[in-house]
């Protein structure tokens, strides 16, 4: 990008012949850009770091497989672990079907002309953006108590989660959908569709990969999701797995915030578990983001 | 008119229309906006939950008390319920945040859009992805393992206390910084090439071109996603509660511990609260300051956002 202004002809200077002291602040602007971009990746590096060299010892096969102890030393994560994968399976459940539909109705159905519409619109933007805790409470009123009264159990967990990121899924959903040309649409519908049948049979099936993906980005936010879980009152010491939907549960991140909040002293240390905790989850995420690249790009069609 | 009636005639030959009615269709164009739905139904029933305790816990203390008061301490005797301590808490968390992440996110982005190559880009992406998917609890546990007692005292001593703002808010601000740079970096790449095109033909520089052409043209998507970084800060709650401490504190002092609406919500709403006791209500009514700050800022965010859309898009 040095080439422009650089010629060599008489009235070079009249134009502006990059002078040395342009060329100067043009370099330290590009450092300055460089160190702020630095920054950021030298900060997540330390504290992948940081997390891994304080939790690695602690991770095992027993970690993975014990319960909750007062020991520090017999101390695991199996109770977090099942109950996490309930709330991801209640979570799942709830926001595949209506994220999906949702997003089909604004695509496919919606009149982007009319107030209602672009009321739904603008309401799953801010949804988007209304602070996890804020779920926590809708959950604890809503659901734990008042209409439904479901108590501090897997559902009411899974569900507050699954309204915490259905705005995600929708946003993914709208863009996946979009993708699909228009004359797949108009082909299917000369041939004599109806447009349900057209969305069903040709629409969807090209979006799935799309859909799949922003599913899983959801699920591996949901995951992380500590704040509504304490409010919606995950139990902090659990031995036992979940039986059910009604069962009350504790998941990773609460058992891991258990662990940083205990104070630990020289019998019981309570920092390496909860270090080990949040490498297990990493782990997880880092599996779950890796099925999802991995289904963008074996599945991503170029139209 | 005249069209209408040479459909008319027309008609007896290819009829245009389904043989019978579709009811089917119907159906399911129904339960899909029924679907749409339920995501009004949960602002709806987010305000209704913090409108409901919000008005009981107003009956007790006044809203004046609650709005001005400079001490917070609902669940002693004497009780006090100033939520300025709690909102102070915040914004200072956020302030601090903000410092950090304005200048390193739109920075990241500046050289995204403008400097890297596609390359770079390619790499360098995913890494900021990652940066935003690391759960905020592990983000808390770093700033309260790491940052401060290896960074934070290693540098100022003992005038920063294990629980302080300032940590919670620099790392707040790491957090962040992904939501600044990937739209700022969206609205960047906006711009018209021929904007930049213009401006180098008439001698600009690459720095001038960057900072004088791309960035205005760029400003209400740079605007938009300050706004929305700073929603983030002010709800983000895991980092606080952790790394911040619980002690409410009205006046500036960023070595020191405080507490935040969010930290304040999640440190009382364990659960376990008998519904209707006043803990319970002040849950509601500091959880409906919190939306009502985060309400604004996202529509300010919506609109900025629409305005970039409108313009290049």
């Amino acid at each position: 990008m040095s080439a422009h202004g650089e010629t060599a002809a008489a009235p070079a200077e009249a134009i502006g012949r990059p002078t040395s002291s342009r060329r100067a602040k043009d370099l330290g602007f590009r450092l300055g850009l460089l160190t702020c971009l630095g920054l950021a990746i030298l900060l997540l590096g330390v504290l992948l770091w940081d997390v891994a060299s304080d939790g690695v010892d602690r991770l095992s096969w027993d970690f993975i497989t014990s319960f909750a102890s007062i020991n520090a030393d017999q101390a695991g994560i199996e109770a977090a672990l099942t109950g996490t994968l309930w709330l991801m399976g209640v979570c799942a459940a709830f926001i595949i079907p209506v994220g999906v539909a949702t997003a089909i109705y604004l695509e496919e159905y919606a009149d982007n002309t009319k107030w209602y519409n672009r009321l739904i619109e603008v309401n799953i933007q801010n949804l988007a953006a209304v602070p996890s805790i804020v779920y926590g409470i809708l959950g604890l009123a809503f659901l734990v108590r008042g209409p439904l009264s479901l108590g501090p159990v897997i559902l009411a967990g899974g569900l507050t989660l699954g309204l915490l990121v259905l705005p995600v899924v929708i946003i993914a959903g709208r863009e996946a959908i979009r993708a699909v040309p228009p004359s797949i649409r108009e082909g299917s519908m000369a041939l004599g569709a109806t447009q349900w049948q057209t969305i069903w049979r040709q629409v969807l099936p090209a979006a799935v990969p799309g859909i799949a993906t922003g599913v899983i980005l959801s699920l591996s936010r949901a995951i992380g999701e500590t704040a509504p879980l304490i409010v919606v009152g995950a139990a902090t010491f659990v031995a036992f797995n979940p039986t059910g939907l009604d069962s009350n549960f504790t998941a990773m991140p609460i058992q891991i915030f258990d662990w940083i909040s205990r104070p630990s002293n020289d019998v019981n240390d309570y920092k390496p578990l909860a270090a080990a905790g949040i490498l297990l989850l990493m782990i997880v995420l880092l599996f779950m983001n890796a099925i999802a690249i991995w289904l963008r790009n074996r599945f991503e069609q170029k139209w | 008119m005249e069209a209408g009636a040479r459909a008319e005639a027309r008609r007896p030959e290819v009829s245009l229309r389904a043989p019978r009615p579709r009811y089917g269709e119907k159906i399911i164009k129904g339960l899909l906006v029924l679907a749409a739905f339920i995501s009004v139904l949960t602002t709806t029933g987010i305000v209704l939950s913090l409108l409901e305790e919000t008005i009981t816990f107003f009956g007790d203390v006044s809203v004046g008390d609650f709005l001005f008061g400079t001490e917070w301490a609902p669940l002693f005797e004497p009780a006090s319920f100033g939520v300025l301590p709690l909102v102070s808490g915040t914004l200072i968390t956020s302030a601090i945040a903000m410092l950090v992440a304005t200048p390193l996110g739109l920075g990241a982005a500046v050289y995204l859009s403008e400097y890297a190559r596609p390359a770079v880009r390619k790499t360098i992406k995913p890494i900021l992805e990652l940066l935003a998917g690391v759960p905020t609890i592990v983000f808390g546990y770093f700033a309260l393992t790491f940052f401060t007692p290896e960074v934070l005292q290693a540098l100022f001593g003992s005038s920063i206390q294990i629980f302080n703002a300032l940590a919670a808010g620099i790392i707040i601000g790491f957090l962040i910084i992904p939501t600044v740079a990937s739209i700022s970096e969206d609205a960047m790449s906006a711009v018209p090439a021929s904007l930049r095109e213009g401006a180098f033909g008439l001698g600009g520089s690459k720095l001038q071109v960057t900072t004088r052409v791309v960035f205005p043209a760029a400003l209400s998507g740079i605007v938009a996603s300050l706004v929305l970084a700073m929603s983030r800060a002010v709800g983000e709650t895991m980092v606080v509660l952790i790394a911040g401490g619980l002690r409410p504190q009205w006046g500036v002092n960023v070595g020191e511990s405080m507490e935040t609406m969010t930290a304040f919500i999640a440190a009382t709403g364990k659960g376990d609260i008998a519904t209707g006791s006043i803990a319970y209500k002040t849950v509601f009514a500091v959880g409906m300051t919190l939306f009502v700050i985060t309400l604004i800022l996202n529509l300010f965010s919506i609109r900025f956002v629409r305005k970039y859309r409108q313009v290049y898009e």
